[in-house]
């Protein structure tokens, strides 16, 4: 009984979306949309990240004020300031004073901050070992053109559910979102919170000096977080329009499918 | 196949050949041995962190785990890294100075007499306890600094530091070689902190008492300061009267190791 839907699922495999190594697998068992690991990294590195966001916006609330160069305070000029109120007293903002949260905050911030970079570590390395970034995640070349980009935005304008194809596999503009976010956005975040250590630049003065000083790294770790909140909005959207059951049921339990199946 | 027992067949072909059962049991013999070596890995990882000075004094907690591996790895990576210094013409103009609680009458006293009355007084684990005065803290070779004072609010600015280093006063007192912190205390009894040997003995940790040329202002912690580039602000302690040398923190306040862990904030500040 229980089998019943599982054999569905891996024909529904066999038949067109997935790779050919991959059908090879006998069918009394399910091929998994996502593996074991990169299911568990991802939730880890959910939580972790929203536990960065939160703790992230209590700390700037205690200085709404952004520069750029090395140093920066209530007596030098802006690069801008955030229109909200501030926890501190010494920063004027007009929109009155907040309760000083920062010590938890930052316990919070830095402790979330080792978990994701660890969880970070580790997919990245099997993703290397396992073949996850070559096959899953590296846009093919004919998905490498502007027609298939164009046929992407174009679906997404029309908010087009995607294809069945795409519970099993990626479209080229989600490729390479992916693939920024794993190698462009997180090295950046990371790269940038460090250079806002005292002691880690004591050690690595360059972390801080090629990004132009220690309130430029501030500034730009700030903006680094906004893409990534930028792109946890669209991640969640896309989830929501290609089907939020089907996919997220992938994501937990490496089951696809069967939620674009009905449709 | 499957009923010739394991050990018969030749190696190669038993990795290769295995029934699902055979698999199953392998990852759970595999799984419990990686649990067993991981947690037995953490026992002595915490063992030997305690044992070289890497535990913070607040490792305890929800928060524990990361405060430990900020510290530690920081402490391994910094642990003879200069701070960076900038050229004279970085100092932060107009200089800046946090806003403070109110002055208590006992340091208005001291400031009325030009702070002549002053003293830091130094004890503990030391051969030679001693009480110096400004001008006997002014007599040792003074040093200067331009370095960066970064608040963990966000804001910074650079400024000359000028005053002695720490280590040439510990020197001076004979610290035990047990000792493993400096605990120091404003005159302000709400603000104490403490740091490790390694900080405490770092050639840029000072006791400021000039600024940018000048007389350190009491809006920047004079007239005596603990100034300590590696790390946040609230580790520099303004008006500085009082220290201790120790080996364990456990007997100050709530054992945490400083006034600001015991509000919330971490005790190692260097991020």
């Amino acid at each position: 009984m229980s089998d019943a839907p599982r054999v569905t699922i891996s024909r529904v495999g066999d038949s067109a979306y997935v790779p050919a190594a991959v059908s090879a697998v006998p069918t009394t068992t399910v091929a998994s949309r996502h593996s074991a690991l990169v299911r568990v990294t991802h939730w880890i590195t959910t939580l972790c990240f929203l536990a960065l966001l939160v703790t992230g916006t209590e700390i700037v609330i205690s200085h709404p004020r952004f520069y750029w160069g090395e140093t920066g305070n209530v007596l030098t000029p802006v690069l801008f300031k955030l229109p909200i109120p501030s926890s501190r007293a010494l920063v004027p903002t007009g929109y009155g004073v907040l309760p000083d949260q920062n010590g938890w905050s930052r316990y919070l911030h830095f402790q979330a901050a080792w978990v994701v970079v660890l969880t970070g570590l580790l997919y990245v390395i099997s993703g290397f070992f396992s073949g996850h970034f070559r096959k899953d995640l590296l846009p093919g070349k004919a998905g490498l053109s502007w027609r298939a980009f164009w046929t992407v935005i174009a679906g997404h304008l029309r908010f087009e559910r995607p294809s069945a194809a795409e519970a099993w596999s990626y479209n080229p503009l989600q490729r390479l979102s992916y693939l920024f976010v794993i190698f462009i956005l997180f090295p950046l975040v990371i790269w940038t919170g460090l250079a806002m250590s005292p002691a880690f630049v004591s050690a690595v003065p360059a972390a801080v000096n090629l990004l132009g000083g220690q309130q430029s790294a501030r500034t730009l770790h700030f903006f680094v977080s906004l893409a990534l909140l930028l792109f946890l909005l669209v991640h969640v959207a896309m989830v929501f329009i290609a089907g939020f059951r089907g996919r997220l049921r992938a994501m937990i339990t490496g089951r696809a499918g069967t939620d674009t199946e009905r449709t | 196949m499957s009923e010739r027992s394991p050990g018969e067949r030749p190696p190669a072909e038993r990795l290769l050949d295995q029934s699902p059962r055979d698999r199953s049991r392998r990852k759970l013999i595999t799984t419990g041995l990686a649990a067993a070596a991981g947690v037995a890995g953490l026992g002595v990882a915490a063992r030997i962190a305690q044992r070289y000075g890497l535990v913070p004094p607040d490792h305890g907690g929800i928060y524990g785990l990361g405060e430990t591996l900020t510290y530690a790895s920081q402490r391994l990576l910094t642990s003879h890294s200069l701070a960076r210094e900038f050229p004279r013409n970085q100092i932060s103009k107009p200089p800046f100075a946090n806003e403070m609680a109110p002055l208590k009458e006992e340091f208005k006293r001291l400031q009325a007499g030009g702070f002549a009355d002053w003293r830091l007084s130094v004890n503990g684990m030391v051969a030679r306890p001693a009480s110096f005065s400004l001008d006997q803290l002014k007599s040792y070779p003074s040093r200067s600094q331009i370095t960066m004072l970064q608040c963990e609010e966000g804001w910074s600015y650079v400024a000359e530091w000028i005053g002695v280093p720490l280590s040439h006063i510990l020197q001076a007192v004979e610290v035990h070689p047990l000792a493993r912190y400096v605990v120091y205390f404003s005159i302000d009894p709400d603000w104490w902190e403490s740091i490790d040997m390694a900080d405490a003995l770092h050639p840029q940790t000072f006791l400021a008492y000039g600024m940018n040329g000048d007389e350190l202002p009491v809006g920047n912690g004079g007239p005596l300061r603990l100034r300590l580039p590696r790390q946040l602000g609230y580790k520099s302690v303004k008006f500085i009267t009082r220290m201790t040398v120790t080996d364990s923190l456990k007997g100050f306040g709530e054992g945490l190791g400083s006034s600001s862990s015991e509000a919330g904030y971490a005790w190692y500040a260097g991020i």
